[in-house]
């Protein structure tokens, strides 16, 4: 299941909603990403918060492809992406992803997988507000490599 | 074909969406970005590195190889920077 949207989350009232009532799930894996005040690259920036635009046909298109993915190669019970856009101040949850299996494997790396697709893949785009100024975040090698891992079959 | 911008094109550009007549030349992902930079102004500086523009042709990125024609959804972006993840 996908969600974009602009307000808050609820994590434990998200995972009761995905997973509650399911006796053949054994494993609930979850990631929660949060605003941080140091995201800017240059160190010591410090960041007032940030806005996520998004391209919204393409968002819910990109991200339920990728869950897709995640189901063909894992053996999920229940999934579930919501990701934040809007004006987001440092401490605010920004994205969940849950996946629910019967054991803890298909869990944690069906959740690590969608967590670092959604960073290629996912049409979002960061303009940091700092003390200079505002400007748009440049996207990062790492998380390119990151993704890249689960071409090699592992 | 509808013509999208987001971020930092989107601010050069000067606009978030404009509907355009594809003249008949323009047939490939990569004839597009040259038709559009040849406009000038904001096109010309947004375009102006290409290494740094991706493109979506009805919301799947696309090579630039990748076939355009009438009646596309075609948007045009910085590379995405994800959420506020570590």
């Amino acid at each position: 299941m996908i969600r974009v949207q602009r307000e808050d989350f609820d994590i434990g009232a998200e995972i009761e909603a995905l997973t509650g009532g399911n006796d053949q799930i054994g494993a609930v894996a979850s990631f929660v990403g949060i605003t941080r005040a140091d995201a800017g690259e240059d160190a010591g920036d410090a960041v007032s918060a940030m806005t996520l635009e998004h391209y919204p046909a393409m968002t819910e298109k990109q991200l339920s492809d990728i869950e897709a993915e995640a189901c063909r190669r894992w053996e999920l019970t229940a999934s579930l992406i919501v990701h934040r856009y809007g004006r987001l101040e440092p401490g605010d949850r920004i994205v969940l992803v849950v996946t629910a299996a019967a054991h803890r494997r298909a869990a944690l790396d069906a959740c690590a997988f969608l967590i670092d697709w959604l960073k290629t893949k996912a049409p979002f785009w960061k303009r940091e507000e700092t003390a200079d100024g505002d400007r748009w975040v440049a996207a990062r090698a790492a998380d390119d490599r990151a993704a890249e891992r689960w071409h090699s079959g592992s | 074909m509808t013509l999208l911008y987001f971020a930092w094109v989107r601010e050069r550009i000067g606009r978030d969406s404009e509907e355009v007549a594809l003249p008949a030349d323009v047939r490939t992902v990569a004839a597009l970005l040259d038709w559009l930079r040849s406009r000038g102004g904001g096109y010309a500086s947004a375009l102006e590195d290409l290494s740094v523009i991706r493109v979506a042709v009805n919301q799947e990125f696309a090579a630039p190889d990748h076939a355009v024609a009438e009646g596309d959804e075609i948007a045009l972006f910085p590379p995405v920077t994800g959420g506020a993840l570590p």
